[in-house]
């Protein structure tokens, strides 16, 4: 599992639009860089992240090989109920991360 | 002071189309960039004109370390069922591919502003462009200096 940190309110009211924060630990590895030894390190992307409130998406992004490592992404939503805030990242080798977030909305 | 002589003007001209011949070899290979950099925006927009205005591409003109530059993309848009942000495109000009992010947003996000960490390879232009509910694109371009590019060393 890679560190992924994620930033939401934990409360907030009814309409407010909230600022989301997330990082997740991965090295974005371009596919276009060669080793020491000239050989080609092999592609190795968070190719897609998807932001899920109480199940609908509200935020997706699709990243290539110009995203940084460790990639970031700041994206605002509608508080509109108290839930589950879900994020998943998936990309090359099979990689797939879900973290999740409460919010409480009054 | 003399004259001009007939030699004189057959060495201006020959400068002047040495000159040209030195612009045509240094501009040439921008103008291939550039003309790969619109026909990937022409891809995502569908054949149709990204129109400048509506988005805000923030990006430091100065970049010092091209491995992850912070950059921000926001539109100017009442975020609302009838009347939104739809989806925004990051494209470069210069790194081995076109892309660099995209989003997809809706009514839900509130607020039209995206804020990722991208690389750069070389200094070179950017251009953000959004997708309103309506159909429409909208774009905004920024050129940036890089001093240390990234993707040549391994990133520490």
């Amino acid at each position: 599992m890679a560190r992924a940190i994620v930033s939401v309110p934990p409360a907030a009211k009814r309409g407010d639009v909230i600022e989301i924060r997330t990082l997740i630990a991965h090295p974005m590895e371009t596919g276009f860089r060669a080793d020491p030894e000239g050989r080609r390190v092999p592609r190795d992307l968070i190719r897609r992240f998807t932001c899920r409130y109480n199940g609908e998406v509200v935020f997706a992004a699709e990243l290539f090989p110009a995203a940084a490592a460790n990639p970031s992404l700041v994206f605002h939503t509608i508080a509109v109920e108290s839930g589950t805030l879900a994020f998943t990242w998936e990309g090359d080798n099979g990689f797939a991360q879900t973290e999740t977030a409460a919010i409480r909305v009054t | 002071m003399r004259a001009p002589s007939r030699s004189d003007g057959t060495r201006r001209r020959l400068l002047v189309a040495g000159a040209g011949l030195g612009a045509w070899l240094v501009v040439r290979p921008a103008a291939g960039a550039s003309e790969d950099l619109a026909a990937a925006i022409r891809a995502y927009t569908g054949g149709a004109d990204a129109r400048p205005g509506r988005v805000r591409l923030d990006v430091p003109k100065l970049v010092d370390n091209g491995n992850s530059v912070p950059l921000t993309v926001s539109v100017d848009s009442p975020m609302t069922p009838s009347d939104h942000v739809a989806a925004i495109a990051i494209f470069n000009e210069r790194n081995p591919e076109r892309d660099v992010a995209r989003f997809a947003l809706g009514p839900r996000s509130g607020l039209a502003r995206v804020s990722t960490r991208i690389r750069l390879a070389t200094s070179q232009r950017l251009v953000a462009v959004a997708r309103t509910s309506d159909g429409a694109h909208w774009s905004d371009a920024i050129d940036v200096v890089v001093v240390l590019a990234a993707c040549i060393e391994g990133e520490s």
